[in-house]
């Protein structure tokens, strides 16, 4: 009983957090908001990537190499082959060899 | 119909990626003793993947519901900035309003923050659909988790990565296709910065503050070239 209160908290909170704005901005979009809008998509996928890779540990074995080799062959199979399918298939696949076989 | 492949196409990259992190919800939740139908309930009420993750542990540990509510507010608050870059697209719906509001995560987020729509397709039912199928995806994979985890016959280390890969080809597209890479800049070194300061633990907030404080002292370079 507790763990399905607990999960209805979690289901409520979330979807307040992402409802909030539309309902606070539901009349009209402030210009402000419609740049944030522009703005924030690139930014914020920046900013996941850097979250993704956060527990990477530089300093010591593997130095994030697979990181680092599989993150460059997702950029470059995106440059080639513009699909992310493919690209993210690829990457993957690397990064499993690299830390199952390799580091 | 055709909208519907459409929509398929565009969820696919997807598919890998939630399909193997719900997966490794399933397993976590089946570990910590909570069989299918919490695993199922979870994913299908709450759809929030990392938060999913915390979760195990706080109904694992016994949590109350304040830390519950404050543990999901921190993990989640990045989804208030998700939805204001998302009010103008989502503003006339209609009827699948709640429902894209409602399943708005990282990775739909990632697939739709664009704002295009492929030619000849509707485009709410277009965002609809990518929002539906991908939830789908999270909902099996975690009751796959859930039902087989303990026998999966061969190692799935480093599969995590496909989350990774997700947000960097993403990234990657969006620079090929845009002249302007002030803001993918502002996003990648404001995170940075935020993670050296705060740790790995607690850089998340910061660095979406100083994301949205850059970008709001950046306007008059916009407002200045218009």
């Amino acid at each position: 009983m507790k763990s399905v209160i607990l999960i209805a908290a979690m289901s409520v909170t979330t979807i307040l957090l992402r409802g909030l704005p539309f309902i606070v901005f539901r009349s009209k979009t402030p210009k402000y908001i419609a740049y944030l809008g522009r703005m924030l998509p690139p930014a914020i996928i920046g900013m996941l990537v850097i979250y993704c890779l956060k527990d990477v540990t530089l300093t010591a074995r593997p130095f994030g190499l697979p990181e680092l080799i599989a993150g460059a062959c997702v950029v470059l199979v995106q440059i080639w082959k513009r699909s992310s399918l493919v690209s993210i298939l690829s990457g993957t696949v690397i990064y499993m060899v690299l830390v199952q076989a390799v580091f | 119909m055709r909208t519907v492949s459409q929509a398929f196409y565009k969820s696919v990259p997807v598919l890998a990626g939630y399909v193997v992190l719900g997966t490794g919800f399933g397993i976590l939740m089946q570990n910590a003793g909570y069989g299918v139908l919490w695993t199922a309930a979870m994913s299908i009420f709450i759809f929030a993947g990392s938060m999913q993750y915390v979760g195990v542990g706080l109904l694992a540990g016994g949590a109350s519901v304040i830390t519950t509510v404050i543990t999901t507010i921190m993990v989640n608050a990045r989804h208030l900035f998700y939805s204001i870059s998302m009010v103008d697209q989502y503003k006339n719906t209609g009827k699948y309003k709640p429902y894209l509001i409602f399943a708005l995560t990282d990775e739909t987020y990632s697939l739709l923050c664009g704002g295009d729509v492929p030619e000849g397709a509707d485009p709410d039912l277009y965002r609809f659909l990518v929002s539906l199928f991908n939830q789908c995806y999270w909902v099996t994979g975690s009751i796959l988790g859930s039902l087989l985890g303990a026998v999966l016959p061969f190692s799935t280390t480093g599969i995590e990565f496909s989350m990774t890969a997700l947000f960097i080809a993403a990234f990657t597209e969006q620079w090929l296709t845009t002249k302007d890479h002030i803001p993918a800049l502002t996003g990648l070194l404001s995170t940075l910065v935020c993670l050296v300061l705060f740790g790995r633990e607690n850089f998340l907030i910061p660095a979406m503050l100083l994301i949205t404080l850059v970008l709001t002292l950046l306007r008059s370079r916009e407002e200045g070239a218009v």
